[in-house]
């Protein structure tokens, strides 16, 4: 028993909660706004640890691995990660806008296939795992019982700094009231005056950056990145936001963190449970308050 | 639904009129299949390398049979369903005498009975679980089978290392990983030791701490990963992390340049079982391993190795058989008697080659012979 | 009229039978084109199966092959574990086809486990909830030891011919298509229009929604079982999110709704599938190009997008082939 709740467990848990809800933020915020599950949004978290791969081979050439060259491989795979989300929302999903939600959530795991396939199919990339470097020269902690590198320190904090800018802009920015306004009604925010298809955009923008940035941190961690890493950090993070109350923000990280503990501890205590704890979660979560801890109730029952 | 019919008769009928006229008659057609895409995709890259390498050094010497060896390649995408496909095409489409491949075992699996009943001999390059050739007697193997190495690394862990106690990690949704694992766990136990952890993973993911956490909590002297290499590489940096000092000890999944490139100093020192080792001074393996390095500037891993090998078993008997019909190249298989670059071939009683194992170390990035243990 | 319908249906399948066995007789198709075709028919099986569940009851489910995987691994079993069969004796195709309809029969039972949370749940979390169920299914496989866990099941006898697989495949076009054009066909399809209103008109929504997900569950199942007596192995890996995207990709661009559109998506796809191989071997071995067979993904992948972009009902709409209409439009 001790070695399924040891401290180290918990610091193992929180490491990949932080992932987990950089990119449950994505899923949320977009499901919050268009009411789609962008099945592609995983594969964004790809496109960006990719992208840091590629940078950080680019710019290694002129600076030495630490906090400079990591700042700069985090933005553009945030910038990498942010711009495939626009694309694919202005080509794939923005034309069937006003079709049956279905045709949408279709189209997504349509464009979630492509990118897998296409990353793979370029002899460039390919299919086979590649190591991620490590950016930042790696030292290592003891707190009591559990080891802790400085990269759970990074991921910890790379989070909480992208959390707490992102509730700072919703909550405080005209920007963000925008955004809430599209995500209430979006005929009355047109009314408004909120050009409601920018805001649907920036929020695509937003929530790729995020899953970017999450990409770059679970190849530091991680670090093997390969064409079809998205598939289960994106359905177990769309879980976790579910957890939390899909379109809600706080519920997102919370839902995320409970994710990542609940999944190493039953992980540790047996590996098939591991490997179904999301899932049992999700089903507990859709039985008996399908609105998630902070999502709001609705009365549409259909 | 006519049109539907319509359509589905056009199809085959145009598919069917593209092929009438081939003469494939003036070669002898081997069939090769290995997996290009998805999770094995560098195993299959070396076994193609290993299969073309073979057959244009036979085809320098004037071909088999006095015609040339023509071998087609199919991808078999690791998937049984695909493989039991490209197999039947093989046979049926391209009139292939003979087969080769595949990798992973669960594909030759799949792929055996169709040789087994088109009466198609198939040698599987490096599908080691015991299972494959007890399909039928057409079915043969280039490589050592799970049992052998399991007992080779447990035996080095408990004799070698002087490991008492031990910890394996496979991968729940691979036979071959799992079956190792438990082939380890069997004799390390027999031998006296403590086998204090066992624990599977998902595949797929990237994240072993949890596991590692758990099974290092009891202080294992090795830890054994049955895993391919890539799991190994991040298992081995993970463990690090949490402290674990002492080797890691795996099977022929860890041959692989990828692996140190992606480890780093997380592997240095572990040790792992495999078919040859690179290094060997036996000219036979010097040349392969020179002739493989120029022509496709890479070293060959076991992988390439043992196809090299496949093809040239194959070869060999359908040129003793003096036919390329299948039971006549069968029997002349079972007569094997050839040095290749993974040893001395022959067959027992279950098509499986009586073979030593390497012992290999991981020293300065670089793959390092240490001993050969006969079966 | 009905019945000179159905006649027409059954006349087709029989002429487009007896072609095949001709063809297959003279040697113009091969074993492998024999392969193709079977595997055809099972896609057909699949394809229409989820049309019934996805197209006609408007639900969603992304999990169709973990209903393949039960009716494979059920009789797959008894075939294998139970009765060690071979196909040498008669007496034994009479357990086969028992088998394969229990792999229905338990398919079936998951569909019914699987169809409740549907009361609950709107498309995009079912579309999840069935994607779970399909991963649920392939990890218990794995970790059941006796049948192969891993390693798969083995051994499987080879009862799955061309006939056999044929009588199946149109057992299940029949079948549905009674289903789908009968009375309870059209509170299916109101459900999918408009569950509320069909509700209001006493419609017990619950039933067919539940309904819908067993009886295209059932015919899954036997599909797999088949799929299983013809490959002689079942798979964890055959089983998992992909190989539902691909029955899915048949369904979307034939299109929602139409039978028709299910069969022959799913002939063109299979046989696509196959020439895209041969194209691409040519490719990497004759003419050195370095591709690989990712590329047929990715060509898929990009049909169902602009598929949904540009044609979001797919090809065939609505529309069916007149032989697969039983009742004439009245006005």
């Amino acid at each position: 028993m001790e070695s399924i709740f040891s401290p180290q467990q918990i610091v193992n848990g929180l490491q990949l909660g932080a992932i987990y809800a950089l990119i449950a933020l994505g899923y949320t915020m977009v499901y919050g706004i268009v009411r789609l599950i962008n099945f592609a949004h995983g594969d964004f978290f790809m496109v960006g640890a990719y992208a840091a791969f590629g940078s950080f081979f680019m710019f290694n050439a002129f600076l030495p691995r630490g906090n400079g060259l990591a700042f700069i491989v985090l933005i553009l795979a945030m910038a990498a990660g942010g711009l495939i989300a626009v694309l694919t929302d202005h080509f794939a999903y923005k034309p069937l806008r006003y079709k049956p939600k279905l045709s949408s959530l279709v189209t997504a795991i349509g464009v979630s296939m492509l990118l897998e396939y296409v990353f793979s199919a370029i002899p460039a990339i390919g299919p086979s795992p590649r190591g991620f470097p490590e950016i930042l020269p790696k030292k290592m902690y003891h707190f009591g019982s559990a080891e802790v590198s400085n990269y759970v320190i990074v991921d910890l904090a790379v989070a909480a700094v992208l959390m707490i800018g992102l509730t700072l802009l919703i909550q405080r920015s005209s920007l963000g009231k925008a955004m809430r306004a599209v995500s209430q009604d979006k005929d009355a925010a047109r009314l408004m005056g909120i050009n409601v298809d920018r805001i649907i955009s920036l929020t695509f923008l937003i929530g790729g950056a995020f899953a970017g940035a999450a990409g770059l941190l679970a190849g530091l961690t991680y670090p093997r990145i390969q064409p079809y890493m998205g598939i289960l950090p994106g359905l177990k993070a769309f879980i976790a936001a579910v957890l939390g109350g899909i379109g809600s923000i706080p519920g997102a990280v919370l839902g995320a963190f409970i994710m990542g503990i609940a999944e190493t501890c039953a992980t540790a205590y047996n590996s098939l449970l591991g490997e179904g704890i999301a899932f049992v979660i999700l089903i507990v979560v859709l039985l008996l308050r399908p609105s998630g801890i902070f999502g709001e109730k609705t009365a549409d029952k259909i | 639904m006519k049109k539907s019919y319509l359509v589905a008769l056009g199809l085959v009928a145009g598919a069917a009129l593209s092929f009438v006229g081939c003469d494939k008659n003036k070669n002898v057609v081997v069939g090769g299949v290995a997996p290009l895409t998805g999770e094995a995709a560098t195993f299959g890259a070396s076994t193609k390398n290993g299969y073309d390498l073979a057959v244009s050094e036979w085809n320098a010497k004037g071909g088999v049979l006095g015609k040339q060896v023509q071998l087609v390649f199919a991808d078999d995408k690791g998937d049984p369903a695909e493989g039991a496909t490209v197999f039947t095409k093989l046979i049926e489409q391209d009139k292939a005498c003979a087969i080769l491949g595949t990798v992973m075992s669960k594909v030759s699996l799949a792929g055996a009975p169709i040789c087994q009943s088109a009466k198609i001999p198939m040698i599987a390059t490096a599908s080691t679980n015991p299972k494959v050739t007890g399909v039928g007697n057409f079915v043969f193997r280039a490589c050592f089978i799970d049992p052998f190495q399991g007992t080779v690394g447990a035996k080095f862990a408990f004799d070698d290392l002087k490991a008492k106690k031990a910890a394996c990690l496979f991968d729940v949704g691979n036979d071959y990983t799992k079956g190792l694992s438990e082939f380890f766990k069997a004799k390390f136990t027999a031998l006296g030791g403590e086998v204090v952890g066992f624990e599977g993973h998902a595949t797929g993911t990237s994240d072993f701490k949890a596991q590692l956490t758990k099974v290092l909590a009891a202080k294992p002297d090795v830890l054994y990963v049955s895993d391919y290499y890539s799991d190994v590489a991040i298992i081995a940096k993970q463990a690090r992390e949490l402290g674990f000092k002492g080797p890691l000890v795996g099977g022929d999944g860890w041959d692989s340049p990828k692996l140190t490139e992606i480890a780093g100093p997380a592997i240095e020192g572990c040790f792992f079982t495999n078919h040859y080792a690179k290094e060997d001074k036996s000219p036979i393996v010097q040349e392969f391993v020179g002739k493989y390095t120029a022509k496709y500037k890479a070293a060959p891993d076991a992988l390439a190795a043992l196809a090299y090998d496949a093809t040239n078993i194959m070869l060999d008997a359908i040129s003793r058989a003096g036919s390329t019909d299948g039971a006549a190249i069968q029997g002349a298989l079972v007569k094997t008697d050839l040095k290749v670059v993974t040893g001395q071939v022959k067959f027992d009683g279950e098509r499986n080659p009586v073979k030593s194992a390497v012992i290999i170390e991981l020293k300065g990035g670089q793959q390092v012979y240490k001993t050969t243990v006969a079966p | 009229m009905d019945k000179l319908k159905s006649m027409k249906l059954l006349m087709a399948g029989l002429i487009f039978y007896v072609v095949v066995q001709v063809l297959s007789a003279v040697g113009v198709l091969n074993g492998y084109f024999m392969v193709i075709i079977n595997r055809s028919l099972i896609g057909v099986m699949f394809a229409v199966s989820l049309n019934l569940i996805n197209g006609i009851t408007g639900q969603f489910s992304l999990g169709h092959m973990g209903f393949a995987a039960v009716g494979a691994y059920t009789s797959g079993s008894i075939t294998t574990l139970i009765f060690k069969l071979s196909p040498r004796h008669p007496e034994d195709a009479v357990v086969f086809v028992v088998a394969i309809i229990a792999g229905g029969i338990a398919a079936a039972v998951a569909g019914f486990l699987i169809g409740f949370p549907s009361l609950r749940l709107k498309g995009d979390y079912l579309a999840i909830v069935t994607l779970g169920f399909g991963e649920i299914i392939r990890t218990i496989l794995n970790n059941i030891a006796w049948v192969g866990g891993p390693r798969g099941l083995l051994g499987i006898p080879k009862f799955s011919t061309f006939t056999v697989i044929f009588v199946f495949t149109m057992a299940t076009i029949i079948l549905i298509r009674n289903l789908v054009q009968s009375s309870i066909g059209r509170s299916m399809l109101s459900i999918r229009e408009n569950e509320l209103a069909s509700e209001l008109v006493g419609v017990d929504t619950t039933k067919y929604k539940v309904l819908g997900f067993v009886v295209g569950a059932f015919f899954a199942g036997m599909g797999g079982g088949l799929l299983a007596h013809l490959l002689q192995i079942a798979h964890p890996t055959q089983y998992g999110f992909y190989a539902s995207a691909l029955i899915l990709i048949m369904v979307y661009v034939g299109g929602i709704g139409s039978l028709t559109g299910s069969i022959i998506a799913a002939f063109s796809l299979t046989f696509l599938t196959e020439g895209l191989r041969v194209g691409i071997d040519w490719l990497r071995d004759t003419a050195g190009v370095p591709i690989g067979t990712e590329w047929t993904m990715v060509i898929y992948a990009l049909l169902l997008i602009l598929i949904m972009l540009f044609k979001t009902e797919g090809l065939l709409g609505m529309r069916e082939a007149s032989i697969l209409i039983i009742k004439e439009k009245q006005g």
